[in-house]
Protein backbone atom coordinates (compact mmCIF):
# COMPACT_ATOMS: atom_id res chain seq x y z
CA UNK A 1 0.00 0.00 0.00
CA UNK A 2 2.84 2.38 0.58
CA UNK A 3 4.97 3.19 -2.25
CA UNK A 4 8.71 2.38 -2.17
CA UNK A 5 9.95 5.65 -2.12
CA UNK A 6 8.15 6.16 1.13
CA UNK A 7 10.81 3.48 2.55
CA UNK A 8 14.22 3.93 3.13
CA UNK A 9 16.58 1.04 2.67
CA UNK A 10 17.21 1.36 6.53
CA UNK A 11 13.82 0.99 7.58
CA UNK A 12 13.34 -2.70 8.62
CA UNK A 13 10.45 -4.32 6.98
CA UNK A 14 8.54 -6.20 9.42
CA UNK A 15 5.13 -6.35 9.23
CA UNK A 16 2.92 -3.70 11.41
CA UNK A 17 1.54 -5.57 13.76
CA UNK A 18 -1.27 -3.48 15.70
CA UNK A 19 0.79 -3.56 19.02
CA UNK A 20 3.86 -2.25 17.34
CA UNK A 21 4.44 0.88 18.55
CA UNK A 22 4.68 3.50 15.41
CA UNK A 23 6.24 5.85 17.34
CA UNK A 24 8.51 6.04 20.67
CA UNK A 25 9.81 9.34 22.47
CA UNK A 26 12.13 8.51 25.32
CA UNK A 27 12.69 11.84 27.02
CA UNK A 28 12.92 14.07 24.92
CA UNK A 29 13.83 17.63 25.98
CA UNK A 30 13.72 20.72 23.43
CA UNK A 31 15.53 24.17 24.88
CA UNK A 32 15.48 27.51 23.32
CA UNK A 33 18.36 29.28 25.17
CA UNK A 34 17.62 28.56 28.67
CA UNK A 35 13.64 27.86 28.17
CA UNK A 36 12.93 24.19 27.95
CA UNK A 37 9.93 24.59 26.28
CA UNK A 38 9.53 20.39 26.56
CA UNK A 39 10.82 18.45 29.29
CA UNK A 40 11.83 14.85 29.53
CA UNK A 41 9.04 13.69 27.83
CA UNK A 42 8.27 9.95 27.00
CA UNK A 43 5.69 8.40 25.39
CA UNK A 44 4.48 5.07 22.82
CA UNK A 45 2.38 5.66 20.33
CA UNK A 46 1.18 2.07 18.95
CA UNK A 47 0.24 1.17 15.41
CA UNK A 48 -2.67 2.40 14.23
CA UNK A 49 -3.29 4.22 17.60
CA UNK A 50 -5.70 7.54 17.97
CA UNK A 51 -3.73 9.93 20.53
CA UNK A 52 -4.71 13.34 21.47
CA UNK A 53 -1.81 15.94 23.18
CA UNK A 54 -3.73 18.29 25.00
CA UNK A 55 -2.52 21.28 27.49
CA UNK A 56 -3.38 25.03 28.18
CA UNK A 57 -1.31 27.92 25.99
CA UNK A 58 2.45 27.26 25.57
CA UNK A 59 2.77 24.19 27.25
CA UNK A 60 5.04 22.89 24.53
CA UNK A 61 2.09 20.42 22.36
CA UNK A 62 3.58 22.21 18.58
CA UNK A 63 7.95 21.97 20.01
CA UNK A 64 6.69 18.31 20.79
CA UNK A 65 5.48 18.19 16.96
CA UNK A 66 8.44 20.11 15.76
CA UNK A 67 10.93 17.51 17.69
CA UNK A 68 8.66 14.33 16.46
CA UNK A 69 8.90 15.40 13.06
CA UNK A 70 12.23 16.98 12.93
CA UNK A 71 11.31 21.00 12.67
CA UNK A 72 13.77 21.36 15.67
CA UNK A 73 16.07 18.59 16.92
CA UNK A 74 15.62 17.29 20.31
CA UNK A 75 18.40 19.21 22.34
CA UNK A 76 18.50 15.48 24.48
CA UNK A 77 16.13 12.25 24.21
CA UNK A 78 15.52 9.66 21.20
CA UNK A 79 12.26 9.66 18.80
CA UNK A 80 12.32 6.34 17.67
CA UNK A 81 9.77 6.12 14.26
CA UNK A 82 8.96 2.52 13.19
CA UNK A 83 12.06 0.86 14.57
CA UNK A 84 14.03 3.56 13.21
CA UNK A 85 16.24 6.01 15.50
CA UNK A 86 14.93 9.47 13.81
CA UNK A 87 16.37 11.63 16.49
CA UNK A 88 18.82 13.36 14.15
CA UNK A 89 17.22 12.88 10.90
CA UNK A 90 16.23 15.94 8.80
CA UNK A 91 12.17 16.83 8.78
CA UNK A 92 12.51 15.17 4.99
CA UNK A 93 13.93 12.28 5.67
CA UNK A 94 11.08 11.80 8.32
CA UNK A 95 8.53 12.48 5.65
CA UNK A 96 9.85 10.00 3.31
CA UNK A 97 9.88 7.59 6.46
CA UNK A 98 5.66 8.04 6.28
CA UNK A 99 5.56 11.15 8.71
CA UNK A 100 3.11 14.00 7.90
CA UNK A 101 1.68 17.10 9.48
CA UNK A 102 -0.67 20.10 9.43
CA UNK A 103 1.05 23.09 10.73
CA UNK A 104 -1.37 24.63 13.38
CA UNK A 105 -0.83 28.65 11.09
CA UNK A 106 -2.84 27.65 7.96
CA UNK A 107 0.05 28.04 5.52
CA UNK A 108 -0.73 27.41 2.00
CA UNK A 109 -0.54 28.86 -1.77
CA UNK A 110 -3.00 31.27 -2.13
CA UNK A 111 -2.73 32.31 -5.44
CA UNK A 112 -2.69 28.39 -6.85
CA UNK A 113 -5.45 26.28 -6.94
CA UNK A 114 -6.26 23.10 -4.51
CA UNK A 115 -4.93 20.86 -7.72
CA UNK A 116 -1.94 22.80 -7.70
CA UNK A 117 -1.37 23.36 -3.45
CA UNK A 118 -1.49 18.86 -3.65
CA UNK A 119 0.59 18.67 -6.82
CA UNK A 120 3.56 20.89 -4.88
CA UNK A 121 2.91 19.06 -1.46
CA UNK A 122 3.50 15.42 -3.49
CA UNK A 123 6.35 16.82 -5.85
CA UNK A 124 8.58 17.97 -2.95
CA UNK A 125 10.27 14.71 -2.02
CA UNK A 126 10.59 13.87 -5.87
CA UNK A 127 13.31 14.97 -9.12
CA UNK A 128 10.10 16.16 -11.15
CA UNK A 129 10.26 19.48 -9.10
CA UNK A 130 13.59 19.89 -11.45
CA UNK A 131 11.95 19.27 -14.34
CA UNK A 132 11.93 22.60 -16.53
CA UNK A 133 10.23 21.98 -19.65
CA UNK A 134 7.85 18.92 -18.62
CA UNK A 135 4.07 19.05 -18.18
CA UNK A 136 3.44 20.12 -14.82
CA UNK A 137 0.16 17.95 -15.42
CA UNK A 138 0.10 15.07 -12.56
CA UNK A 139 1.05 11.55 -13.62
CA UNK A 140 -1.69 9.06 -13.58
CA UNK A 141 -0.35 7.67 -10.27
CA UNK A 142 0.13 11.59 -8.73
CA UNK A 143 -3.38 12.35 -9.70
CA UNK A 144 -4.96 8.89 -8.45
CA UNK A 145 -3.02 9.73 -5.14
CA UNK A 146 -4.38 13.62 -4.86
CA UNK A 147 -7.78 12.72 -5.45
CA UNK A 148 -7.86 10.11 -2.97
CA UNK A 149 -6.47 12.73 -0.34
CA UNK A 150 -9.00 14.95 -1.56
CA UNK A 151 -11.73 12.49 -1.23
CA UNK A 152 -10.55 11.86 2.11
CA UNK A 153 -10.39 15.43 3.46
CA UNK A 154 -14.16 16.02 1.55
CA UNK A 155 -12.62 18.58 -1.23
CA UNK A 156 -12.81 16.48 -3.88
CA UNK A 157 -15.55 19.12 -5.87
CA UNK A 158 -12.90 22.58 -4.96
CA UNK A 159 -10.26 20.62 -7.25
CA UNK A 160 -10.39 23.32 -9.43
CA UNK A 161 -10.65 26.42 -7.33
CA UNK A 162 -7.96 29.35 -5.85
CA UNK A 163 -6.97 28.67 -2.33
CA UNK A 164 -7.66 32.23 -1.60
CA UNK A 165 -11.19 31.40 -2.92
CA UNK A 166 -11.60 29.06 -0.21
CA UNK A 167 -13.70 29.13 3.10
CA UNK A 168 -11.07 29.07 6.42
CA UNK A 169 -12.87 25.53 7.09
CA UNK A 170 -11.75 24.21 3.81
CA UNK A 171 -8.17 25.77 3.86
CA UNK A 172 -7.91 23.63 7.34
CA UNK A 173 -9.49 20.81 5.11
CA UNK A 174 -6.94 21.01 2.28
CA UNK A 175 -3.98 21.29 5.18
CA UNK A 176 -5.21 17.95 6.21
CA UNK A 177 -5.12 16.45 2.57
CA UNK A 178 -1.57 17.83 1.69
CA UNK A 179 -0.48 16.13 4.65
CA UNK A 180 -2.72 12.59 3.63
CA UNK A 181 -1.16 12.66 0.04
CA UNK A 182 1.96 11.26 0.89
CA UNK A 183 0.44 8.08 2.39
CA UNK A 184 1.94 8.79 5.50
CA UNK A 185 1.86 5.70 8.46
CA UNK A 186 1.69 8.54 11.15
CA UNK A 187 -0.43 11.76 10.66
CA UNK A 188 0.17 14.81 13.30
CA UNK A 189 -2.86 17.09 13.33
CA UNK A 190 -2.16 20.67 14.89
CA UNK A 191 -5.11 21.95 16.37
CA UNK A 192 -7.43 20.94 13.22
CA UNK A 193 -10.89 22.51 14.41
CA UNK A 194 -9.18 25.63 15.92
CA UNK A 195 -11.20 28.86 14.48
CA UNK A 196 -13.58 26.49 12.82
CA UNK A 197 -17.63 27.20 13.50
CA UNK A 198 -19.46 24.20 14.74
CA UNK A 199 -20.67 22.97 11.44
CA UNK A 200 -17.10 22.81 9.72
CA UNK A 201 -15.91 21.44 13.07
CA UNK A 202 -18.52 18.66 12.18
CA UNK A 203 -16.86 17.96 9.24
CA UNK A 204 -13.61 17.80 10.00
CA UNK A 205 -14.35 15.59 13.19
CA UNK A 206 -15.87 13.33 10.37
CA UNK A 207 -12.70 13.09 8.55
CA UNK A 208 -10.96 12.35 11.07
CA UNK A 209 -13.07 9.46 12.04
CA UNK A 210 -13.21 8.28 8.46
CA UNK A 211 -9.03 7.74 8.28
CA UNK A 212 -8.22 4.32 7.59
CA UNK A 213 -7.90 2.23 10.83
CA UNK A 214 -4.11 1.45 10.25
CA UNK A 215 -2.99 5.19 9.85
CA UNK A 216 -1.71 6.18 13.45
CA UNK A 217 -2.91 9.80 14.24
CA UNK A 218 -2.02 12.50 17.13
CA UNK A 219 -3.31 15.74 17.43
CA UNK A 220 -3.30 18.62 19.56
CA UNK A 221 -6.76 19.60 20.54
CA UNK A 222 -8.36 21.52 23.15
CA UNK A 223 -11.66 21.12 22.25
CA UNK A 224 -12.35 17.86 24.88
CA UNK A 225 -15.74 17.16 23.47
CA UNK A 226 -13.74 16.81 20.19
CA UNK A 227 -10.86 14.40 21.97
CA UNK A 228 -13.75 12.85 23.26
CA UNK A 229 -15.15 11.85 20.23
CA UNK A 230 -11.62 11.25 17.98
CA UNK A 231 -9.23 9.61 19.90
CA UNK A 232 -8.38 6.60 22.41
CA UNK A 233 -5.56 8.25 24.41
CA UNK A 234 -4.77 11.27 25.72
CA UNK A 235 -1.55 12.65 26.92
CA UNK A 236 -1.79 16.12 29.14
CA UNK A 237 1.62 18.49 28.92
CA UNK A 238 1.77 21.63 31.38
CA UNK A 239 4.50 24.17 31.06
CA UNK A 240 6.50 21.29 28.77
CA UNK A 241 6.32 18.83 31.50
CA UNK A 242 4.11 15.30 31.22
CA UNK A 243 1.05 15.98 33.35
CA UNK A 244 -0.93 13.14 33.03
CA UNK A 245 -2.47 10.31 30.45
CA UNK A 246 -5.25 8.21 30.10
CA UNK A 247 -8.41 7.55 28.76
CA UNK A 248 -10.11 10.63 27.25
CA UNK A 249 -12.87 10.14 30.04
CA UNK A 250 -10.54 9.59 32.91
CA UNK A 251 -8.47 12.83 31.87
CA UNK A 252 -11.71 14.83 31.70
CA UNK A 253 -12.17 14.26 34.88
CA UNK A 254 -8.30 14.12 36.20
CA UNK A 255 -8.35 16.93 39.15
CA UNK A 256 -4.74 18.21 38.09
CA UNK A 257 -5.90 18.19 34.25
CA UNK A 258 -8.62 20.45 35.27
CA UNK A 259 -6.42 22.78 37.60
CA UNK A 260 -4.21 23.54 34.66
CA UNK A 261 -7.47 24.08 32.27
CA UNK A 262 -9.42 26.13 34.84
CA UNK A 263 -6.78 28.02 36.08
CA UNK A 264 -5.23 28.87 32.60
CA UNK A 265 -7.17 28.39 29.33
CA UNK A 266 -10.67 30.15 29.83
CA UNK A 267 -9.78 31.48 26.52
CA UNK A 268 -9.87 28.45 24.74
CA UNK A 269 -12.94 27.76 23.39
CA UNK B 1 -5.03 14.74 -27.15
CA UNK B 2 -4.08 17.42 -29.41
CA UNK B 3 -7.30 18.76 -28.69
CA UNK B 4 -6.00 18.46 -24.98
CA UNK B 5 -2.31 20.27 -25.27
CA UNK B 6 -3.89 22.87 -27.67
CA UNK B 7 -6.27 23.74 -24.78
CA UNK B 8 -4.02 24.34 -22.07
CA UNK B 9 -1.42 26.11 -24.07
CA UNK B 10 -4.30 28.33 -25.95
CA UNK B 11 -3.25 31.49 -24.58
CA UNK B 12 0.36 31.08 -25.47
CA UNK B 13 -0.65 30.14 -29.27
CA UNK B 14 -2.96 32.97 -29.34
CA UNK B 15 -0.52 35.26 -28.38
CA UNK B 16 1.91 33.85 -30.46
CA UNK B 17 -0.16 34.19 -33.33
CA UNK B 18 -0.92 37.80 -32.99
CA UNK B 19 2.59 38.82 -32.75
CA UNK B 20 3.28 36.45 -35.59
CA UNK B 21 1.05 38.78 -37.48
CA UNK B 22 1.39 41.67 -36.45
CA UNK B 23 4.83 41.78 -36.77
CA UNK B 24 4.95 39.68 -39.59
CA UNK B 25 3.42 42.22 -41.67
CA UNK B 26 5.73 44.88 -40.63
CA UNK B 27 8.38 44.52 -43.20
CA UNK B 28 6.07 44.37 -46.08
CA UNK B 29 5.03 48.15 -45.95
CA UNK B 30 7.78 49.42 -43.47
CA UNK B 31 9.91 51.92 -44.10
CA UNK B 32 13.83 50.31 -42.99
CA UNK B 33 13.14 52.63 -39.99
CA UNK B 34 10.09 50.90 -39.05
CA UNK B 35 11.40 47.59 -39.59
CA UNK B 36 14.52 48.45 -37.05
CA UNK B 37 11.88 50.02 -34.16
CA UNK B 38 10.10 46.58 -34.72
CA UNK B 39 13.60 44.61 -34.52
CA UNK B 40 13.96 46.47 -31.24
CA UNK B 41 10.68 45.62 -29.95
CA UNK B 42 11.11 42.05 -30.15
CA UNK B 43 14.86 42.27 -28.36
CA UNK B 44 13.45 44.28 -25.63
CA UNK B 45 10.00 41.94 -25.10
CA UNK B 46 12.41 39.18 -24.81
CA UNK B 47 14.39 40.87 -22.11
CA UNK B 48 10.95 41.64 -20.25
CA UNK B 49 9.74 38.34 -20.40
CA UNK B 50 13.13 37.44 -19.05
CA UNK B 51 12.31 39.39 -15.96
CA UNK B 52 8.67 38.23 -16.10
CA UNK B 53 9.91 34.90 -14.95
CA UNK B 54 11.16 36.49 -11.85
CA UNK B 55 8.99 38.94 -11.58
CA UNK B 56 5.44 37.51 -11.76
CA UNK B 57 6.00 34.16 -11.21
CA UNK B 58 9.01 33.93 -8.41
CA UNK B 59 7.74 37.15 -7.17
CA UNK B 60 11.63 38.72 -7.21
CA UNK B 61 12.17 41.85 -8.90
CA UNK B 62 15.26 41.74 -10.38
CA UNK B 63 16.69 45.09 -11.24
CA UNK B 64 20.34 43.25 -12.42
CA UNK B 65 18.82 41.61 -15.81
CA UNK B 66 19.94 44.63 -17.51
CA UNK B 67 23.56 44.49 -16.94
CA UNK B 68 23.38 40.76 -17.79
CA UNK B 69 21.67 41.54 -21.23
CA UNK B 70 24.73 44.55 -21.55
CA UNK B 71 27.26 42.06 -20.50
CA UNK B 72 26.41 40.30 -23.68
CA UNK B 73 25.87 42.85 -25.79
CA UNK B 74 30.22 43.91 -24.42
CA UNK B 75 31.09 40.21 -25.28
CA UNK B 76 29.69 39.97 -28.80
CA UNK B 77 30.82 43.37 -29.70
CA UNK B 78 34.38 42.71 -28.31
CA UNK B 79 34.82 39.28 -30.12
CA UNK B 80 33.98 40.92 -33.64
CA UNK B 81 35.43 43.97 -33.53
CA UNK B 82 38.46 43.63 -31.56
CA UNK B 83 38.88 39.94 -31.52
CA UNK B 84 38.04 39.74 -35.37
CA UNK B 85 36.00 36.79 -34.64
CA UNK B 86 33.06 34.97 -36.41
CA UNK B 87 30.13 36.44 -35.46
CA UNK B 88 28.55 33.18 -34.88
CA UNK B 89 30.88 32.66 -32.24
CA UNK B 90 30.60 36.21 -30.79
CA UNK B 91 26.99 35.26 -29.94
CA UNK B 92 27.35 32.05 -28.76
CA UNK B 93 29.94 33.24 -25.97
CA UNK B 94 28.10 36.65 -25.54
CA UNK B 95 25.15 34.06 -24.61
CA UNK B 96 27.36 31.99 -22.15
CA UNK B 97 29.24 35.14 -20.68
CA UNK B 98 25.12 36.31 -19.95
CA UNK B 99 24.89 32.83 -18.50
CA UNK B 100 27.83 32.89 -16.10
CA UNK B 101 27.00 36.66 -14.42
CA UNK B 102 23.82 35.21 -14.14
CA UNK B 103 24.98 32.53 -12.24
CA UNK B 104 27.16 34.73 -10.03
CA UNK B 105 23.78 36.93 -9.19
CA UNK B 106 21.76 34.18 -8.30
CA UNK B 107 24.31 32.43 -6.21
CA UNK B 108 24.41 35.40 -4.71
CA UNK B 109 20.58 36.60 -4.45
CA UNK B 110 18.60 32.89 -4.61
CA UNK B 111 18.73 33.40 -0.79
CA UNK B 112 16.69 36.81 -0.44
CA UNK B 113 13.40 38.34 -1.81
CA UNK B 114 11.41 41.44 -1.53
CA UNK B 115 13.42 44.57 -0.95
CA UNK B 116 16.81 42.71 0.05
CA UNK B 117 16.65 40.97 -3.55
CA UNK B 118 16.06 43.98 -5.06
CA UNK B 119 18.90 46.39 -3.79
CA UNK B 120 21.31 43.31 -4.02
CA UNK B 121 20.58 42.81 -7.95
CA UNK B 122 20.42 46.50 -7.84
CA UNK B 123 23.79 46.44 -6.12
CA UNK B 124 25.19 43.51 -8.79
CA UNK B 125 24.00 45.37 -11.67
CA UNK B 126 26.47 48.79 -10.86
CA UNK B 127 29.27 46.75 -10.48
CA UNK B 128 29.05 45.16 -14.02
CA UNK B 129 28.34 48.86 -14.72
CA UNK B 130 30.93 50.21 -13.25
CA UNK B 131 33.92 47.42 -14.73
CA UNK B 132 32.22 48.29 -18.28
CA UNK B 133 33.04 52.15 -17.19
CA UNK B 134 36.76 51.76 -15.80
CA UNK B 135 38.17 48.78 -17.62
CA UNK B 136 39.08 51.23 -20.44
CA UNK B 137 41.05 49.14 -21.96
CA UNK B 138 38.70 46.49 -22.88
CA UNK B 139 35.70 47.82 -22.83
CA UNK B 140 36.58 51.35 -24.44
CA UNK B 141 35.12 52.84 -21.06
CA UNK B 142 33.14 55.53 -21.38
CA UNK B 143 33.11 55.99 -25.57
CA UNK B 144 32.25 52.18 -25.60
CA UNK B 145 33.17 50.02 -28.36
CA UNK B 146 32.12 50.27 -32.10
CA UNK B 147 31.27 46.75 -33.91
CA UNK B 148 32.35 45.99 -37.96
CA UNK B 149 28.18 45.65 -38.49
CA UNK B 150 26.64 42.38 -39.33
CA UNK B 151 27.84 40.54 -41.91
CA UNK B 152 27.06 40.35 -45.35
CA UNK B 153 24.24 37.83 -45.28
CA UNK B 154 22.58 39.01 -42.04
CA UNK B 155 22.64 42.94 -43.23
CA UNK B 156 19.13 43.31 -44.77
CA UNK B 157 17.37 44.80 -41.93
CA UNK B 158 14.26 42.68 -43.21
CA UNK B 159 16.55 39.42 -43.19
CA UNK B 160 17.41 40.50 -39.71
CA UNK B 161 14.34 41.50 -38.24
CA UNK B 162 12.23 37.97 -39.41
CA UNK B 163 15.86 35.94 -38.09
CA UNK B 164 14.86 38.28 -34.59
CA UNK B 165 11.05 36.99 -34.83
CA UNK B 166 11.96 33.39 -35.66
CA UNK B 167 14.44 33.78 -32.47
CA UNK B 168 11.96 35.18 -29.95
CA UNK B 169 9.00 34.09 -30.87
CA UNK B 170 10.77 30.26 -30.25
CA UNK B 171 11.74 31.43 -26.72
CA UNK B 172 8.73 32.88 -25.76
CA UNK B 173 7.47 29.47 -26.62
CA UNK B 174 9.84 28.02 -24.41
CA UNK B 175 9.87 30.31 -21.50
CA UNK B 176 5.73 29.36 -21.71
CA UNK B 177 6.86 25.90 -21.16
CA UNK B 178 9.30 26.63 -18.74
CA UNK B 179 6.57 28.73 -16.57
CA UNK B 180 3.96 25.80 -17.20
CA UNK B 181 6.61 23.25 -15.68
CA UNK B 182 6.47 21.41 -12.45
CA UNK B 183 9.73 23.56 -12.14
CA UNK B 184 7.75 26.74 -13.01
CA UNK B 185 5.17 25.67 -10.05
CA UNK B 186 7.52 25.66 -7.72
CA UNK B 187 8.59 29.28 -8.46
CA UNK B 188 5.00 30.00 -7.90
CA UNK B 189 4.86 28.04 -4.82
CA UNK B 190 8.14 30.03 -3.75
CA UNK B 191 6.23 33.47 -4.48
CA UNK B 192 3.15 32.33 -2.40
CA UNK B 193 4.77 30.94 0.64
CA UNK B 194 8.67 30.20 0.64
CA UNK B 195 8.37 28.61 4.37
CA UNK B 196 5.94 25.75 3.06
CA UNK B 197 8.17 25.29 0.06
CA UNK B 198 11.00 24.44 2.76
CA UNK B 199 9.21 22.37 4.99
CA UNK B 200 7.29 20.72 1.91
CA UNK B 201 10.73 19.44 1.14
CA UNK B 202 11.97 21.92 -1.73
CA UNK B 203 15.13 23.74 -1.62
CA UNK B 204 14.15 27.28 -2.49
CA UNK B 205 17.57 28.68 -3.14
CA UNK B 206 18.25 26.00 -5.75
CA UNK B 207 15.16 26.62 -7.62
CA UNK B 208 15.96 30.52 -7.28
CA UNK B 209 19.52 29.58 -8.39
CA UNK B 210 18.13 27.97 -11.57
CA UNK B 211 15.85 30.41 -12.31
CA UNK B 212 17.96 33.14 -12.06
CA UNK B 213 20.54 31.26 -14.49
CA UNK B 214 18.14 30.29 -16.44
CA UNK B 215 16.11 34.16 -16.63
CA UNK B 216 20.33 35.63 -17.92
CA UNK B 217 20.03 33.13 -20.64
CA UNK B 218 17.13 34.33 -21.82
CA UNK B 219 18.41 37.85 -21.11
CA UNK B 220 21.91 36.98 -22.55
CA UNK B 221 20.23 35.76 -26.48
CA UNK B 222 18.56 39.07 -26.26
CA UNK B 223 21.91 41.24 -25.47
CA UNK B 224 23.74 39.09 -28.49
CA UNK B 225 20.72 40.37 -31.06
CA UNK B 226 20.89 44.14 -29.81
CA UNK B 227 24.60 44.00 -30.36
CA UNK B 228 24.31 42.92 -33.53
CA UNK B 229 21.15 45.51 -34.14
CA UNK B 230 22.73 48.17 -32.21
CA UNK B 231 26.94 47.58 -33.65
CA UNK B 232 27.90 49.67 -30.69
CA UNK B 233 28.21 49.27 -26.68
CA UNK B 234 28.88 51.16 -24.05
CA UNK B 235 28.31 52.05 -20.32
CA UNK B 236 24.67 52.72 -20.99
CA UNK B 237 23.75 49.49 -22.27
CA UNK B 238 24.62 47.65 -18.89
CA UNK B 239 23.25 50.97 -16.72
CA UNK B 240 19.97 50.64 -14.02
CA UNK B 241 18.06 52.66 -16.92
CA UNK B 242 18.13 49.39 -18.87
CA UNK B 243 17.26 46.95 -16.05
CA UNK B 244 14.47 49.81 -15.41
CA UNK B 245 13.49 50.02 -18.67
CA UNK B 246 13.10 46.21 -19.36
CA UNK B 247 10.65 45.54 -15.72
CA UNK B 248 8.56 48.45 -16.81
CA UNK B 249 8.18 46.98 -20.11
CA UNK B 250 6.95 43.56 -17.90
CA UNK B 251 4.92 45.72 -15.57
CA UNK B 252 3.45 48.04 -18.19
CA UNK B 253 2.59 44.69 -20.36
CA UNK B 254 0.91 42.61 -17.18
CA UNK B 255 3.80 41.19 -14.90
CA UNK B 256 2.85 37.28 -14.45
CA UNK B 257 1.17 37.28 -18.39
CA UNK B 258 4.42 37.02 -20.00
CA UNK B 259 3.04 37.72 -23.54
CA UNK B 260 2.20 40.99 -21.94
CA UNK B 261 6.13 41.79 -22.42
CA UNK B 262 5.35 42.99 -26.66
CA UNK B 263 2.75 45.09 -25.45
CA UNK B 264 5.11 47.08 -22.72
CA UNK B 265 8.28 46.96 -24.86
CA UNK B 266 6.24 48.50 -27.93
CA UNK B 267 4.94 51.10 -25.82
CA UNK B 268 7.80 52.13 -24.05
CA UNK B 269 10.24 51.72 -27.54
CA UNK B 270 7.82 53.77 -29.62
CA UNK B 271 6.93 56.35 -26.73
CA UNK B 272 10.94 56.66 -26.35
CA UNK B 273 11.20 57.21 -30.20
CA UNK B 274 8.82 59.86 -30.16
CA UNK B 275 9.65 61.91 -26.95
CA UNK B 276 13.08 61.86 -28.12
CA UNK B 277 12.48 64.17 -31.05
CA UNK B 278 11.08 66.83 -29.07
CA UNK B 279 13.58 66.43 -25.78
CA UNK B 280 16.40 64.64 -24.28
CA UNK B 281 14.74 63.96 -20.80
CA UNK B 282 13.12 60.67 -21.83
CA UNK B 283 14.56 58.78 -18.19
CA UNK B 284 12.65 61.36 -16.83
CA UNK B 285 9.44 60.60 -18.65
CA UNK B 286 10.16 56.93 -18.09
CA UNK B 287 10.13 57.76 -14.59
CA UNK B 288 7.24 59.65 -15.13
CA UNK B 289 5.51 56.57 -16.46
CA UNK B 290 6.67 54.04 -14.05
CA UNK B 291 4.62 56.36 -11.47
CA UNK B 292 1.66 56.05 -13.51
CA UNK B 293 1.48 52.65 -14.36
CA UNK B 294 1.91 51.71 -10.57
CA UNK B 295 -1.36 54.28 -9.61
CA UNK B 296 -3.07 53.72 -12.48
CA UNK B 297 -2.64 50.33 -14.00
CA UNK B 298 -0.52 47.92 -11.53
CA UNK B 299 -2.08 44.96 -13.44
CA UNK B 300 -0.59 45.98 -16.79
CA UNK B 301 -2.98 45.51 -20.09
CA UNK B 302 -3.12 41.82 -20.62
CA UNK B 303 -3.31 41.61 -16.60
CA UNK B 304 -6.78 43.76 -16.69
CA UNK B 305 -7.86 42.04 -20.61
CA UNK B 306 -7.77 38.88 -18.67
CA UNK B 307 -9.21 39.99 -15.20
CA UNK B 308 -11.72 41.00 -17.74
CA UNK B 309 -12.46 37.78 -19.20
CA UNK B 310 -11.97 36.07 -15.93
CA UNK B 311 -14.64 38.04 -14.44
CA UNK B 312 -17.08 37.59 -17.26
CA UNK B 313 -16.41 33.70 -17.20
CA UNK B 314 -17.45 33.31 -14.01
CA UNK B 315 -20.74 35.40 -14.33
N1 LIG C 1 11.19 28.70 17.89
C1 LIG C 1 11.04 29.06 19.18
N2 LIG C 1 11.97 29.82 19.78
C2 LIG C 1 11.85 30.18 21.08
N3 LIG C 1 10.83 29.83 21.88
C3 LIG C 1 9.86 29.07 21.35
C4 LIG C 1 9.91 28.64 19.97
N4 LIG C 1 8.82 27.89 19.73
C5 LIG C 1 8.12 27.85 20.87
N5 LIG C 1 8.75 28.55 21.85
C6 LIG C 1 8.28 28.68 23.24
O1 LIG C 1 8.08 27.38 23.73
C7 LIG C 1 6.93 27.34 24.55
C8 LIG C 1 5.97 26.28 24.05
O2 LIG C 1 5.41 26.72 22.83
P1 LIG C 1 4.47 25.81 21.93
O3 LIG C 1 4.19 26.57 20.68
O4 LIG C 1 5.05 24.48 21.78
O5 LIG C 1 3.14 25.75 22.81
P2 LIG C 1 1.76 25.08 22.49
O6 LIG C 1 1.51 24.07 23.56
O7 LIG C 1 1.70 24.60 21.10
O8 LIG C 1 0.76 26.29 22.71
P3 LIG C 1 -0.56 26.74 21.91
O9 LIG C 1 -1.70 26.04 22.55
O10 LIG C 1 -0.64 28.21 22.16
O11 LIG C 1 -0.37 26.39 20.49
C9 LIG C 1 6.34 28.73 24.55
O12 LIG C 1 6.79 29.39 25.71
C10 LIG C 1 6.93 29.37 23.33
O13 LIG C 1 7.08 30.75 23.50
MG1 LIG D 1 0.66 25.07 19.42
Amino acid sequence: MHGEATRLPTAPKKRDKVSDPVLILDNVVVAFGALKAVKDISLTVKSGERRAIIGPNGAGKTTLFNAITGVHMPTSGRVTFNGVDVSRKSAHVRTRLGMSRTFQITNLFPTLTVSQNMQLALMGTSSRKFSLLGSAEPTDDDQERIDDALGLSKLRERAGAEVRDLSYGEQRQLEMAMALVSKPKLLLLDEPAAGLSPAERVIVTDIVQSLPRDLTVILIEHDMDLVLKLVDWVTCLNNGEFLAEGSPDSISKDQKVQDVYLGKARDHA
Amino acid sequence: MLVDSFAKNRPAIIAIAIVLLVFGIVPMFGSNYQISIATEILIFALLAMSIDVLAGFAGRTSLGHGAIFGASTYVVVYWTSVVGGSPIVAVALGILAATLVAAVFGMLASRVSGVYFLLLTLALGMIVWGVALRWTSVSGGENGLRGVGRPEWLNDPTVFFYICLGIVLTLSAVIWRLVQSPFGLTLRGIRDSESRMSSLGYGCATHMFIAFTTTGFFAGVAGALYALFNNFVSPSTVQLSQSVEGLLMAILGGIGTLFGAFIGAAAIILLENFVSQYTARWPMVLGFMFIATMIFAPEGVLGAIRRIFRVGKKS
